[in-house]
């Protein structure tokens, strides 16, 4: 109730009403603002409306139909979804897209730590090592996926020729079903893990030398300084690096595309690889955007665990300066 | 263990620790640094080969017959051409067109008062964490009722606007001093030219940053051509590079497939050899934001 006082007369000079406000925009010296403003706005946000905005809202709608675009779409409801709970290779997928996110997530952001480290030191020519280590992540995805393809060859690949150089003799790679999903790790951690480590380094050179400096006084050796200065002033990075990995991961499709063309037997076909096969080999829209939703819902879920957490985060940053 | 390595720290001097670390860390870096290498110096090697130095096995890293045709043969034989043309004209028209619209909108986030404003701009920071995989499927269909279906429009005139991007220079516009401005405005500058002939200069490293990223994405970009761009005349270059492998015959032609390969890479590895800093730049403060 006081609330409510304060807002509707307490405050009277700075609350308006919406439609007072639009008005007041329009009037005096704020005409020509208002109009700037909205036709600055104009280009980006009809694009963004056409392109965008409908299309999220259209595909609520497709995934309640049976839909295989040389008809019209035909209402369904939720049968899609049931359609799903059945459908083997949904859940092949679905685990696949789960196996490959939470394995090459955490070995690349644990590789890139240690290179961040590493490239955070005081030495010669470490720029150049930098540029080298991130040069995979600039390079198209579908030449990196051709690259390691021919690697992974069997018989004429680098790789297994490599391992026959010291006695080992190499498993098929991304013609074995239990190989196909570790080759495909590889080859995106080799791919991606520039970004994560730029991230840990720009990480790393944000942690006052001081600290470091104090500890050390204090008697802290190396392992104590990483423990207990390290590792808690780079939480921030690790944590964005790690949703956002993680977000990434689970859309991947390229590298299955084109290493691996989700097989062999579905073993390296993941959810995002699935939604495009089944909208666009089989023709079933309404199916794909389902599927889709589902993909929309586990990324929807990491979101909002990481704004849960940033918070607290955030907060307990701003705490300690 | 602690205190034992502790010790021995003590008992060696520091200066002899730091170089022992150095020097270890150096060998360690290198031999990553070769594993990052090695795929493309193995890319550049075959390019060079012929068919039968591909497949002798054991495999030579250094070409016995040094064949240099494979280049223009690759070129060709799957009209590279072409795919350059079409690859050029998208990432062009995307990136201008990213830069103007994002550049706009940005001011106009960052400095004009106009009524919802602020849940325009909620709305953009919600909206980008939409997984394009969601946008896929009602796109080709809008894309088929438009009639753009194989043509360039069709991985041109959706891309032509950024939340990100527009997040960016909102973020970057914000930090510009009023100040300038104002002078501006007071010697009678209309909003289009003060943010022409004031705001646009200053923001340079921001557009700098999002011209490297959308030039590098849209260059790479794979997933939505492959759905739209059905005809050989307006496949971008991934494609290209793509279908050129599926149509393998007896035996696969890597020697070829390596040379495309090595010169679709080359234009993005010039672009981040000459943006890197900005490129770089780009993560990192994307990485501060917090991602949204």
């Amino acid at each position: 109730m006081a609330a409510e006082f304060a807002r509707s007369g307490g405050l009277q000079s700075r609350k308006r009403g919406p439609i007072e406000d639009f008005k007041r925009a329009f009037t005096g010296l704020r005409r020509d603002e208002t109009i700037a403003g909205y036709l600055f706005l104009a280009p980006n946000f009809i694009g963004f409306i056409i392109f965008m905005l409908f299309p999220i809202c259209f595909a609520f709608y497709i995934m309640l139909t049976d839909w295989s675009l040389a008809n019209d779409p035909q209402f369904i409801g939720l049968k899609n979804f049931q359609t799903m709970v059945n459908d083997r290779l949904f859940w092949k997928s679905l685990g696949n897209s789960f196996y490959y996110t939470f394995v090459a997530v955490p070995t690349g952001i644990f590789i890139a730590f240690w290179l961040a480290l590493a490239l955070n030191r005081k030495m010669r020519g470490i720029i150049f090592f930098r540029t080298v280590y991130f040069l995979p992540q600039i390079t198209l995805t579908v030449a990196a996926a051709t690259i390691w393809r021919w690697i992974y060859q069997p018989e004429i690949g680098m790789i297994n020729h490599m391992l026959e150089l010291v006695g080992i003799d190499g498993p098929k790679w991304i013609h074995d079903t239990k190989w196909a999903m570790p080759s495909v790790i590889i080859m995106s951690n080799w791919q991606g893990i520039g970004f994560a480590m730029l991230i840990l380094l720009a990480g790393l050179q944000g942690i006052p030398e001081e600290y470091y400096e104090a500890a050390s006084i204090d008697g802290a050796s190396g392992w104590q300084r990483m423990r207990y200065v390290t590792l808690p002033m780079l939480s921030p990075a690790i944590f964005f690096v790690v949703v956002t990995s993680l977000i990434g991961a689970f859309q991947s499709f390229d590298q299955f595309y084109v290493l691996t063309e989700g097989g062999p037997a579905h073993a390296t076909t993941p959810l995002t690889l699935y939604i495009f096969q089944s909208a666009f080999s089989f023709f079933k829209m309404g199916y794909g955007a389902a599927l889709a939703a589902v993909l929309f819902v586990i990324i929807l879920i990491i979101t909002i665990i990481q704004w849960q957490l940033a918070q607290r985060w955030v907060f307990g940053f701003e705490a300690d300066e | 263990m602690t205190t034992a390595s502790a010790r021995k720290g003590g008992l060696l001097g520091q200066k002899q620790t730091k170089m022992l670390m150095d020097l270890l860390v150096y060998v360690v870096l290198s031999v990553v640094g070769v594993i990052f290498i090695m795929p493309f110096a193995w890319m550049v090697a075959n390019s060079f080969k012929d068919i039968r130095g591909i497949y002798t096995y054991p495999p030579t890293f250094i070409p016995e017959v040094w064949r240099f045709e494979n280049y223009t043969e690759a070129w060709t034989l799957t009209h590279f051409d072409l795919g350059f043309l079409n690859s050029a004209i998208v990432a062009a028209a995307v990136v201008l067109g990213q830069l103007f619209t994002a550049s706009l909108a940005g001011y106009a986030f960052a400095r004009l008062r106009f009524p919802g404003r602020d849940k325009i701009f909620l709305l953009y920071i919600s909206l980008m964490m939409v997984p394009f995989t969601v946008l896929l499927i009602p796109l080709y269909v809008q894309m088929r009722a438009f009639g753009w279906v194989s043509t360039l429009q069709a991985v041109i005139i959706p891309f032509l606007f950024t939340p990100w991007g527009t997040f960016m220079m909102r973020q970057f516009m914000v930090t510009i001093p009023r100040e300038l401005e104002d002078a501006a405005r007071i010697d009678g500058c209309g909003f289009f030219r003060t943010y022409w002939l004031i705001i646009l200069p200053l923001t340079k490293p921001a557009l700098a940053t999002l011209a490297i990223f959308t030039f590098v994405n849209t260059w790479n970009s794979f997933q939505w051509p492959l759905i739209v761009l059905g005809k050989p005349k307006v496949k971008t270059l991934p494609l290209l590079l793509a279908s050129f492998q599926n149509q393998s015959g007896m035996r696969t032609p890597w020697h070829l497939i390596m040379a495309a390969a090595t010169f679709i890479v080359i234009p993005v590895l010039i672009a981040f050899v000459v943006g890197q800093k900005y490129y770089v730049r780009g993560i990192v403060t994307s990485g501060i934001k917090g991602g949204g």
